[in-house]
């Protein structure tokens, strides 16, 4: 899947709750419809944005995917600001 | 509504007032209801004085106030230390002294729940944070500020246990149960840590 995105957010080593915290932070200084892609090496991350689009008025996880690269994982989320 | 009966209406007007009446009445519990709903708010309470659970405190603190909730933290007994950021001993009682020279003088001095040995489970649980990159407690703190995360210190534990004022870092509120309550009464999560 190759996404469109607008700012790219690397919290690659970053520990829960780092990348939700540096994603809110990021995506406040986009404008609305315009979309965050944020890299990520925490596996918990995946249900966290999750959780942050459902709860959240002004964000939509308009996609998300793994990749693995030299066995490592790295998840990626897109995050679109909605409001 | 149809022709006739809004023909009825006009021709009589006292059930046009009635009408009226119970629209405001039902606009009024509407509004008690709306009052009656909780907001997208957190309220913790910050008992324990042990660096695990602090650090879980802070961890959903940032995280709730990341996803755009309303956090406030109140930190009584134990949980004060984490608030300290030096130890006076003047113009205290005996007890108040022992309580001082006894309990952590700061964040930075906090024991862990289990396995402390006398500070040594504190420095090595750190050690293994800084070795795993998840943030220090004080950066959690920082962090938590950035975020507009509220913190606020028990009056009467602060009083009790004769921790001034001037021991404490800047920028706390003081407060005693109605305002934890009226926090926690309007919040979707309440916690006692």
């Amino acid at each position: 899947m190759s996404q469109v995105f607008d700012k790219l957010l690397d919290a690659r080593g970053l520990n829960c709750p780092m990348p939700l915290v540096n994603a809110r932070k990021e995506i406040g200084k986009l404008e609305p419809g315009q979309v965050l892609k944020v890299v990520a090496t925490d596996r918990g991350s995946v249900a966290d944005f999750q959780g942050w689009a459902k709860v959240a008025k002004n964000v939509e996880l308009v996609g998300q995917e793994t990749e693995s690269t030299e066995g490592a994982n790295v998840y990626v989320h897109y995050v679109k600001r909605t409001a | 509504m149809d022709a006739s009966a809004e023909a009825r209406l006009v021709a009589d007007p006292s059930r046009m007032q009635a009408i009226e009446e119970k629209l405001r009445e039902l606009e009024k519990r509407l509004a008690h209801v709306e009052g009656q709903v909780a907001e997208d708010r957190v309220a913790l309470v910050v008992f324990s004085g042990d660096l695990d659970r602090v650090l879980a405190a802070f961890i959903i603190a940032t995280g709730a106030a990341a996803m755009g909730q309303q956090v406030s933290m109140f930190f009584t007994f134990w949980g004060l230390s984490v608030l300290k950021k030096d130890s006076q001993l003047s113009g205290k009682t005996l007890f108040q002294k022992m309580m001082a020279v006894m309990s952590p003088g700061s964040s930075k001095s906090l024991p862990v729940s289990q396995m402390n040995y006398f500070g040594v489970g504190a420095k090595m649980l750190r050690s293994m944070m800084k070795e795993k990159n998840v943030n220090s407690l004080e950066e959690m703190i920082s962090l938590a500020r950035e975020l507009g995360v509220r913190m606020i210190a028990c009056e009467m534990s602060r009083d009790l246990m004769g921790i001034k004022e001037s021991e404490l870092v800047a920028g706390l509120e003081c407060g005693g149960v109605a305002s934890f309550l009226a926090d926690s009464l309007k919040s979707r999560t309440s916690l006692f840590i």
